[in-house]
């Protein structure tokens, strides 16, 4: 076997209050432990992921007839702005962190963060910052201005109950959370990687992360400026964005934007990149074309910061302004199609499994596809003047956020749950759920293309009985209704798996990277040794040179070496 | 281009399907010719599509000459149209007169939020934004109903503020361009006539205006010919006597959030205020 790597960490337990593993739910809150804290990061997202997707489901019945009395205006527009808030703040990015503060470590073979108390502050923001926005409910109303939320309607003139200064407060403390964890992820991996891991031979995954933890590092001083800015002008009649004291409503949007499309695609790399991990698995095959999807990342995160004003074609920039930021937005679709060509040249020529995860990988190339190009459409300047805010647009981020972002992120939830839990994650089942999902987010999302085009605008709490208006809505209705039911059944699956799912053993999926060469769950301590990394695929390197000469009791060999044999901490285990 | 991500997906599903065996599939890492591709054709189709955008959008946007009076002034206000036709006198609101045949220009404005004008069969949206003026220029071919409706979420009523585009031949817009820049007729019965003063001395003039008369407020909609409207509200109810009076009777029921509070008024009040209004043709 090639030179080993001793991985290095703090020679004691991670301080933890002095708490001892018996005392459960305390041992979690006060947890420092990367995979604890990425756990409860998930939770977090789950539970928001339930809130949002009820308030969805609210919504929708209003719209599922004409001229429906179900939800009042106020309730109706507190929804949906709760509804794009939670799943943008504190579903999507709370998953994306989970994600990646558990198998960032794992993957370059490190054994913790590099800032595991800030780790901790992170999650504990990000999850306090949406009780925070949750709380305007009881305290006079929830903001009701939409995700982002336009001026001067997010001034006091306009909307006099608290609900924005929850919304402002709320994306402020949960935005530091966000920055902190960003630059704890750039911290760890341009500093913690396994001896041999240059970073042209990162994991893809961790490759999305670090451009995303760039990319948002850079995006939310923009957010956190602006909503400064809108609590001056609340709460000590500052003029920013006020209109009728000579503020401008545009510079909101600049700045809000300057923030927003960059977070679309903070959305969605980290999903790239745990695809990028999936689709070579599952094909049996290397990534095709390594450089170019690496590369790519960057070029998007680039890119992000020159379209924002693709939001603003309507509001009277002019042509020139409105050129440019056409041309910007359609180069970002050249990226995006080298990588989903390159995911499909991974797939050529490979022997491809149909496991769950792999099922939502390539159902993403569809959807996601989809929504990549009803985005096209509105880098046009003429479509976009028809097209946007309405139906259609809520259908193309549906498509780009579910299809998306969510399909990524459950590829990543079947593929990484057999090594969070040491079980597997029902695959019979999970194919039932799979299909359910597909069914009932397309029958949502795929008519609503068709309603924008027929001149439905968004956020309207009703509509009139016009021709065509009323079986259209029902049918997203209908969809909805499948789509949550499906994800009830999720909840369902991962309980009966984490009670009575099969065992897994370490690396279920005979896979490719440093993560599963770890416990399933892993130990405290992540990995004791390491041998130096050669080459893209190093636990499957591992695996070829343990194939060719087996040593008995290769103490590195994961697969041939009995599971939770390490123990560290005198009375720490990592679950 | 989704289609052939379709058709490659599916193809690639099929053919390459694992049976059952433990081998690995090729261990092809790259190409860069096929990379080029990826990158060169997706580019060219862009490119394309720019250039005919770019065309397409100068084609349809005013030109700047500052000389170019508009013919028409739009001002948004939560949640309903104020329409004015400058060098008429005539004023309305939510349902907009238009001659067809002849480029009209349009300028927008906002009395509060941002709003944005979106009649799809009309050419383009523009938001209206406070503190700015934005231009759309129309050019209507046949005569008709158009429906549009606000396109920028702006309030709790952002639902109903619809709009109703009525284009005329040049002649018949004429002739009700001069009937509404006229001022409002007088009361004609002697119900109208208890409607009209109920009108003035309770709080209906301190938002709306009529014109000809001592009303002349514009927190709301103008009434001076409101009758002759086909609906009231953007749309909710028909403009007829028994619309006005349930409105006026219970209007933060039927639009709530509206800036119109729920006054107290006696039967017999709303009946008059309503049949005045309805006579003002």
């Amino acid at each position: 076997m090639e030179e080993l790597v001793t991985i290095p960490e703090p020679d004691r337990p991670f301080p933890g209050l002095g708490v001892s593993s018996n005392q459960g739910l305390l041992q979690w809150i006060s947890s420092v432990d990367h995979k604890m804290i990425g756990i409860m990061y998930l939770l977090v997202s789950l539970l928001f992921f339930l809130i949002g997707g009820l308030l969805a489901l609210f919504m929708r019945v209003q719209l599922a007839l004409p001229l429906n009395h179900f939800l009042g205006p106020e309730a109706y527009n507190q929804f949906f702005t709760m509804h794009g808030t939670t799943m943008i703040f504190f579903v999507a990015m709370p998953a994306v962190f989970g994600f990646s503060v558990y198998f960032v470590p794992l993957m370059i073979g490190a054994n913790e963060m590099a800032f595991p108390r800030l780790n901790a502050f992170g999650l504990w923001l990000t999850f306090f910052g949406g009780l925070l926005l949750y709380f305007s409910f009881l305290a006079g109303g929830a903001p009701d201005a939409g995700w982002f939320n336009y001026a001067p309607l997010n001034e006091k003139n306009y909307s006099i109950g608290p609900g924005i200064d929850y919304y402002a407060m709320g994306l402020l403390i949960s935005g530091i959370g966000s920055v902190v964890t960003s630059v704890n992820l750039i911290v760890t991996i341009l500093n913690y990687r396994v001896k041999g891991m240059a970073l042209h031979k990162l994991p893809l995954f961790v490759w999305m992360v670090l451009v995303n933890s760039f990319l948002l590092l850079a995006a939310f001083p923009s957010l956190n400026a602006a909503l400064a800015m809108l609590l001056l002008d609340r709460q000590f009649n500052a003029h920013f964005f006020n209109t009728g004291s000579g503020g401008s409503a545009l510079l909101w949007q600049h700045l809000f934007w300057i923030f927003g499309h960059p977070e679309v695609y903070i959305l969605i790399l980290p999903p790239f990149g745990i695809l990028s991990e999936v689709f070579q698995v599952f094909s049996r095959k290397p990534i095709f074309g390594y450089p170019f999807v690496a590369a790519s990342s960057v070029a998007i995160a680039l890119l992000a910061f020159g379209v924002w004003a693709h939001h603003m074609f309507a509001v009277g920039l002019g042509n020139p302004v409105n050129t440019f930021f056409s041309a910007s937005s359609m180069l970002i679709g050249i990226p995006t199609g080298v990588k989903v060509f390159n995911w499909l040249a991974t797939m050529y020529g490979g022997k491809i499994r149909f496991s769950v995860s792999m099922l939502f990988a390539i159902a993403f190339l569809i959807e996601f596809t989809i929504g990549g190009l009803s985005g096209i459409a509105f880098s046009i300047v003429p479509i976009d003047w028809q097209l946007t805010d309405t139906y259609y647009v809520v259908a193309h981020i549906h498509y780009v956020f579910i299809g998306g972002t969510i399909f990524g992120l459950l590829s990543g939830l079947f593929y990484w749950f057999p090594k969070m839990t040491g079980k597997m994650l029902d695959e019979r089942a999970g194919k039932w759920f799979f299909w359910l999902f597909v069914i009932g987010f397309n029958g949502t999302f795929l008519v609503q293309h068709a309603l924008g085009m027929l001149g439905m605008p968004r956020r309207v709490y009703t509509y009139p009985a016009l021709p065509a208006y009323g079986i259209l809505n029902f049918i997203s209705t209908a969809g909805a209704f499948l789509m949550g039911g499906s994800v009830l059944l999720l909840v369902f699956i991962i309980r009966r798996s984490l009670k009575r799912g099969r065992e897994a053993g370490d690396d279920p999926w005979d896979a490719y990277t440093l993560e599963w060469a770890a416990a399933s769950p892993p130990a405290l301590k992540n990995f004791d040794t390491l041998p130096v990394v050669t080459g893209r695929r190093p636990f499957w390197d591992m695996k070829l040179a343990a194939r060719k000469r087996p040593l008995p009791g290769d103490p590195i060999n994961a697969a041939t070496n009995p599971p939770h044999t390490k123990k560290t901490g005198d009375d720490y285990d990592a679950q | 281009m989704l289609f052939l991500v379709i058709g490659l997906v599916v193809f690639i599903c099929l053919r390459y399907r694992a049976k059952g065996d433990k081998s690995e599939g090729d261990q092809q890492t790259g190409n860069n010719l096929l990379e080029g591709l990826m990158i060169g054709i997706p580019a060219i189709l862009l490119g394309w599509f720019f250039i005919k955008s770019v065309g397409t959008a100068r084609a349809i946007t005013p030109g700047s000459d500052p000389a170019r009076k508009p013919d028409i002034v739009i001002t948004g206000h939560q949640w309903w149209w104020e329409v004015e036709y400058p060098g008429s006198g005539a004023i309305t609101a939510n349902e907009v007169h238009l001659p067809v045949g002849i480029p009209i220009l349009m300028e927008m404005r906002s009395g509060d939020v941002i709003h944005d004008w979106w009649v799809p069969e009309l050419g383009n949206k523009t938001d209206l934004v406070p503190g700015n003026k934005n231009y759309l220029s129309v050019d209507i071919d046949k005569p008709g109903d158009y429906y549009g409706s606000c396109s920028e979420f702006c309030g709790a009523q952002h639902a109903w503020m619809r709009i109703h585009v009525v284009a005329e031949s040049p002649g018949d817009f004429a002739a009700w361009l001069s009937a509404n820049g006229k001022p409002a007729l007088p009361p004609a019965d002697s119900l109208s006539k208890e409607g009209a003063a109920l009108f003035q001395i309770h709080t209906c003039a301190n938002c709306h205006r009529i014109g000809g008369t001592a009303a002349i407020a514009g927190a709301g909609p103008d009434l001076t010919h409101v009758g002759s409207r086909r609906t009231i509200l953007t749309g909710i109810l028909p403009m007829n006597e028994a619309g006005l009076a349930s409105w006026i009777s219970h209007p933060q029921q039927i639009k709530p959030g509206a800036r119109m509070p729920d006054f107290i008024f006696s039967k017999d009040s709303i009946a008059a205020i309503a049949h005045y209004l309805a006579q003002l043709k």
